[in-house]
């Protein structure tokens, strides 16, 4: 019926756009799935392995401890951070230059690149010349971060709270902001006490602030890297690797490319379906809170 | 119980919110509070709750004085502006809440809540959260959980203001209703002329932390003490003119000649300021004494069924109320006719000397 003329130029201006998704993700994600399916024993000798990586990867008793290191490890965080973020934001000031004040200085931790967090904790923290490290042994309680598995992981925990409860608190902070001041004085008159205030107003208006902290939180505890890489190496033995480090660990420290690109994918499948969940709880609240 | 403000005044960081005033308030009664924003309703109401402690001046209830006493010892309930509703509560939950925290048995909780839910159309939707509701519906439960409170103290703050026009007419004549069978305190501020009148009862004019004048809302409406209150207390605000009376009767601006018949008869000769109100001037000639004011076109709104017609000529700029959609073009002459019955005279302190007397039936109504 359309006798419109047909002109297939419109595919030239699409056409920057596939190459650019081609370039940045497809490709990359191929040579991936290419190394993670093939043995490459030289230049131009490769085998098809099938699905040999994947299992050896899955059956690898290291992996296991990383994956069991890893859920702990993000668990603590979210237990530690999204109470400790609420906390200090409800106890923070909340109008003149003392908010601003506030804000600022709890804003100054993220401010900070990853690896320099690594090695501020890691200087603060020696026992020999660092100045938490000595007051704590001094003390008396024996710490040593790079000989205890205990010590480190506190360390590592201590570093994640110091860099990115600030995150929780100042999404905390907007979404106390975010409710009007009649709630507080309706909640006065019907007699509610502080803890029914928190729990019946300021808590369920924080909620989508809330999904969100908690979803970056997890999403990025998930796959801390460079801070424990500086700080412990991963040690001591293999006590504070993670998934990311255990990662490096075979494709640049063993350079066993087929079972690290398995495992990549793995570990973004992994990560997909955790986002996926995440996003599906987003907006299925959002359609409870559709206001 | 009665509530009576002794010579409160409220004064914040050297800034005066509330100049001194005295008011009683007698149970079962409607009181609108009515001013402009910022003329201090709010910071009366939030006095009258005791979420604030007056500056000055003693807040009595059944002539115990309670100035100092906090808010959750006291019988109040409030609705705002914002539709204030606990958000993770069902519409029962909600307007079950004052009941619970005060500790009535649970089938008595039952019945209150789903009378109150029946008085206010949103039994359909108890077991609703309030994200799930239209504003309207929202502001419902609002109500509903003050009116279930049965407190001796019922204060809304503007709760109208944030709905759509539709719902607002709704919702005003169901509250007047329920007002009427309501047996504690009722004060309602508002900022409009049109809901004050429809609400009734008595008014309180407010202006800049200054009660201006109080009485029966109609008999205010009236008879405005003031210029003031007759411009706040009208919408469009009461047109407004210079004029001297003398031997021959009143010239208003430059040369009307108006005839001093009537409440004005009794003018001492010399310089007033007069009011009219919008409604009561007209482009077309209504009665046989209607005087005709030459002017031209400066704007004309159309609003519903109504046209704003503002007309300016020598020495006046006034808006015509006129029933009908009439298109007008901006610069056209028109005619505004102004007739001498309807016409409030101010003194030179913008003291009321004379005002028109009430329509009677039969009349052209309010």
């Amino acid at each position: 019926m359309d006798k419109r003329p047909y002109d297939n130029k419109a595919w030239l201006l699409v056409l920057p756009v596939f190459l650019i998704v081609a370039i940045s993700a497809i490709i990359p994600l191929m040579t991936v799935v290419n190394y993670s399916v093939q043995d490459v024993l030289g230049p131009f000798q490769r085998v098809f392995v099938g699905t040999e990586w994947f299992e050896q990867v899955l059956n690898d008793d290291r992996l296991h401890g990383a994956f069991l290191r890893q859920l702990i490890f993000s668990g603590c965080v979210l237990l530690i951070q999204i109470p400790l973020g609420i906390a200090v934001a409800l106890t923070m000031p909340v109008k003149g230059w003392q908010s601003s004040l506030c804000l600022v200085l709890v804003a100054l931790p993220l401010l900070i690149p990853w690896n320099v967090v690594g090695t501020i904790w890691q200087l603060y923290a020696r026992p020999d010349i660092g100045l938490a490290g000595v007051a704590v042994n001094s003390l008396g309680i024996p710490y040593n971060y790079t000989s205890s598995a205990f010590d480190a992981w506190l360390t590592v925990l201590i570093m994640d709270v110091w860099h990115w409860t600030p995150l929780v608190i100042l999404l905390c902070y907007a979404g106390l902001r975010s409710i009007p001041e009649a709630f507080y004085q309706a909640a006065k008159i019907d007699g509610a006490s502080a803890w029914a205030v928190f729990r019946y107003i300021q808590l369920p208006k924080m909620r989508r602030v809330l999904t969100i902290a908690i979803l970056l939180r997890f999403m990025d505890s998930f796959m801390i890297y460079t801070e424990p890489f500086v700080l412990t190496g991963g040690g001591p033995g293999n006590a504070t690797t993670f998934l990311s480090q255990f990662l490096a660990q075979i494709a640049v420290g063993q350079f066993d490319l087929g079972p690290a690109a398995a495992f990549s994918l793995i570990y973004f499948l992994v990560i997909l379906l955790l986002s996926w969940i995440f996003y599906t709880y987003i907006t299925h609240t959002d359609r409870e809170d559709a206001r | 119980m009665t509530l009576v403000l002794d010579r409160i005044s409220r004064v914040v960081g050297g800034e005066t919110h509330l100049h001194e005033l005295s008011l009683t308030l007698e149970p079962g009664s409607l009181n609108v509070l009515f001013g402009p924003t910022l003329a201090g309703k709010t910071s009366l109401m939030r006095l009258m709750a005791g979420l604030d402690r007056p500056s000055g001046g003693r807040v009595l209830w059944d002539g115990k004085d309670v100035t100092g006493v906090s808010v959750r010892r006291r019988q109040v309930a409030m609705v705002y502006q914002q539709f204030v509703n606990y958000p993770s509560f069902t519409v029962y939950d909600n307007i079950a809440s004052p009941l619970k925290l005060a500790g009535l048995p649970k089938a008595e909780i039952d019945r209150k809540v789903r009378e109150a839910a029946g008085i206010m159309h949103i039994d359909g939707l108890l077991k609703r959260l309030p994200a799930e509701l239209s504003g309207g519906q929202q502001q419902r439960t609002a109500i509903g959980r003050a009116l279930v409170k049965e407190a001796g103290l019922l204060l809304l703050d503007e709760p109208l203001v944030n709905l759509d026009y539709k719902l607002r007419e709704e919702l005003r004549s169901e509250m007047r209703e329920i007002f009427k069978r309501h047996r504690s305190i009722v004060v309602y501020a508002t900022t409009e002329p049109l809901e004050a009148l429809m609400l009734g009862g008595t008014i309180t004019v407010l202006h800049e932390g200054r009660v201006l004048q109080s009485g029966p809302t109609v008999q205010v409406y009236h008879n405005p003490s003031s210029l003031r209150v007759g411009q706040v207390f009208s919408d469009p605000p009461l047109n407004q003119v210079d004029g001297v009376v003398d031997g021959s009767g009143v010239l208003l601006a430059d040369g009307i000649r108006v005839p001093a018949a009537g409440h004005l008869a009794d003018l001492a000769h010399g310089r007033y300021r007069f009011g009219i109100r919008a409604n009561h001037l007209s482009v077309f000639r209504a009665h046989d004494d209607d005087i005709p004011v030459p002017g031209t076109v400066e704007l004309a709104e159309i609003s519903g069924s109504e046209t704003f017609i503002h007309v300016h000529g020598p020495g006046i700029a006034w808006v015509v109320q006129q029933d009908g959609v009439h298109t007008l073009r901006i610069g056209e002459p028109v005619t505004a006719y102004v007739n001498a019955r309807r016409l409030f005279a101010f003194g030179a302190d913008g003291g009321l000397v004379a005002a028109p007397p009430r329509p009677r039936l039969g009349m052209a109504a309010e």
